[in-house]
């Protein structure tokens, strides 16, 4: 088999996150073909859940939108979207939240709203969707973005959905019950919020990638962690299994 | 009792220029063929209001008949950006829109509150977020816990439009699959439309099936096929690749007005 690519390398790892999940929150794209691959290879109960009001969907394919007919067809259930948000979002019902991003900072705060000025945008990003209560309400946030200096910058233009805001004890004086993002895991390695200052730290490197070229992919002076782990490769199971997804 | 009428005569009758217009529907059921004929009908400065705009307001925005929109996701689901929203709201094309967006949990409680005749809705969220300086969400404390709660205002369109599977000649309406916000969605709205796959003599019970009932309705109408290129959940499916395709349809403002010109504009309504 090829060698698997930093984008392969990428979605194998979100889809390890989920080894033991019992429940996952996704978006399209990146975030939903990781979590079919978790289903496939490593945790076959595991249920998806889809803003668009599926729950427990259980797609063959890997759905253009969350809203899919394939997605309702295998769901458990299809709620409206009022009771997505209000009786299976908001009471913290979901443990686990994929999200993506077009900014991410330093505290794991993203912005999917706009880039430059909001009333004279540069660019206009389709807005918040679901991520603000969903990353405020579900237990943990993982965080699945591409690594360069565009995406994870020192200051986000906008503050789409809270990470860990500015730091320490922002979560809780906000009322954000959720524990907040715990790893952002990227094409070229995973950071996780360090304990006590909050702040993403790199911890693992994946396989040919060096330090400083992840430093040199952060706009801001990105923390190393004392022991850098290096990503296991995917396994020959991982990467057949996930070509023969995006095949399908 | 709903009234069965005609496409185009029933938006006539319920749509005005400057009228707040919510055609809704989550990915499924969205209602293209009203949202056409609208155009069709040369309707103007409508604010409209929706949570995921879709295709469909990309295609409403950039021929100009919005005044203001109000929704939570401009996305082209899986597949990028919703150009012509990005062209209004960047450029000012065709003319400037003013724009109002909250989160999905904040536009679903708004239509919430609407349906129930309250005056706003309570939820958890918008907190520690740049939206709150952006749109109208204000924070008021809970008079049993003293939990601070975000309050959104109740959305009151003057039409709602959706779309449904079946409806039966008394105007009861059927719909299953994704069920989004659309029975929010009519009961809130001062006057609604539902356009549905077919109508039929009596209605099939159906497991997991959403019932409006006629009376609570205005006007159902037939449009067969009228969710495409969305879909309507065990009779069309979703048109994924034309999904893919508007990316580059869209893209210029030339390639945009030409197909609108020619599949929207030009098209007959032939109910």
């Amino acid at each position: 088999m090829s060698q698997a690519s930093t984008d392969e390398v990428q979605t194998v790892v979100a889809a390890r996150a989920l080894a033991q999940t019992r429940t996952v929150f996704i978006g399209v794209g990146r975030p939903s073909t990781a979590a079919i691959l978790a289903r496939m290879v490593h945790n076959p109960a595991l249920v998806l859940i889809y803003e668009s009001g599926t729950i427990g969907a259980k797609p063959f394919h890997i759905p253009l939108s969350i809203g899919d007919g394939e997605l309702a067809e295998t769901a458990d259930a299809v709620v409206s979207v009022p009771e997505m948000f209000n009786y299976w979002i908001g009471p913290g019902r979901v443990e686990v939240a994929f999200l993506g991003a077009a900014q991410v900072d330093r505290f794991a705060n993203l912005n999917s709203t706009v880039i430059g000025d909001y009333d004279h945008p540069r660019t206009r990003l389709p807005g918040a969707g679901g991520a603000p209560e969903i990353a405020s309400s579900c237990g943990e946030v993982i965080v699945v973005a591409p690594h360069s200096k565009r995406t994870f910058v020192e200051r986000l233009d906008f503050i789409t959905t809270v990470g860990h805001g500015d730091g320490p004890g922002a979560r809780e004086r906000l009322g954000l019950r959720g524990r907040g993002p715990t790893a952002v895991i990227t094409d070229m390695g995973v950071l996780e919020p360090d304990a006590d200052s909050k702040e993403l730290v790199l911890t693992q490197l994946h396989e040919g990638v060096s330090v400083e070229a992840v430093r040199e992919a952060t706009d801001w002076d990105l923390e190393v962690a004392q022991e850098v782990r290096v990503t296991e490769p995917p396994s020959d199971r991982e990467l057949e299994a996930l070509r023969e997804l995006l095949a399908r | 009792m709903a009234r069965v009428l005609g496409l185009s005569e029933a938006l006539a009758e319920l749509v005005h220029d400057g009228d707040s217009v919510a055609l809704e529907g989550f990915t499924h059921l969205i209602p293209f063929a009203a949202g056409h004929e609208l155009l069709r009908q040369g309707r103007r400065d409508l604010e409209l209001i929706r949570m995921t705009p879709d295709l469909l307001y990309d295609q409403m925005v950039g021929m100009g008949a919005a005044r203001k929109l109000v929704f939570s996701y401009g996305g082209n689901p899986g597949v990028g950006s919703l150009h012509r929203f990005r062209d209004a709201i960047e450029n000012g094309w065709p003319h400037p829109i003013e724009i109002e967006e909250h989160s999905h949990a904040g536009m679903a409680n708004r239509y919430v509150a609407g349906a129930a005749d309250l005056p706003f809705a309570v939820l958890r969220g918008y907190a520690g977020t740049d939206l709150v300086e952006h749109t109208t969400v204000r924070f008021i404390e809970c008079p049993f816990t003293g939990e601070r709660l975000a309050a959104v205002a109740a959305l009151r369109p003057d039409v709602a439009i959706v779309h449904a599977q079946e409806a039966d000649e008394q105007g009861n309406v059927s719909l299953w699959g994704i069920p989004g916000v659309q029975k929010e969605a009519v009961l809130a709205a001062a006057r609604s439309l539902v356009t549905v796959e077919r109508i039929v003599e009596r209605l099939q019970p159906r497991p997991g099936a959403l019932v409006i009932p006629g009376w609570a309705i205005d006007v159902v109408a037939a449009a067969p096929g009228g969710s495409q290129p969305s879909y309507s959940q065990g009779i069309t499916e979703r048109d994924n690749d034309f999904y893919r395709r508007w990316d580059e349809i869209s893209r210029e403002r030339e390639s945009f007005t030409a197909w609108m010109a020619e599949h929207v504009l030009g098209a007959v309504e032939a109910r």
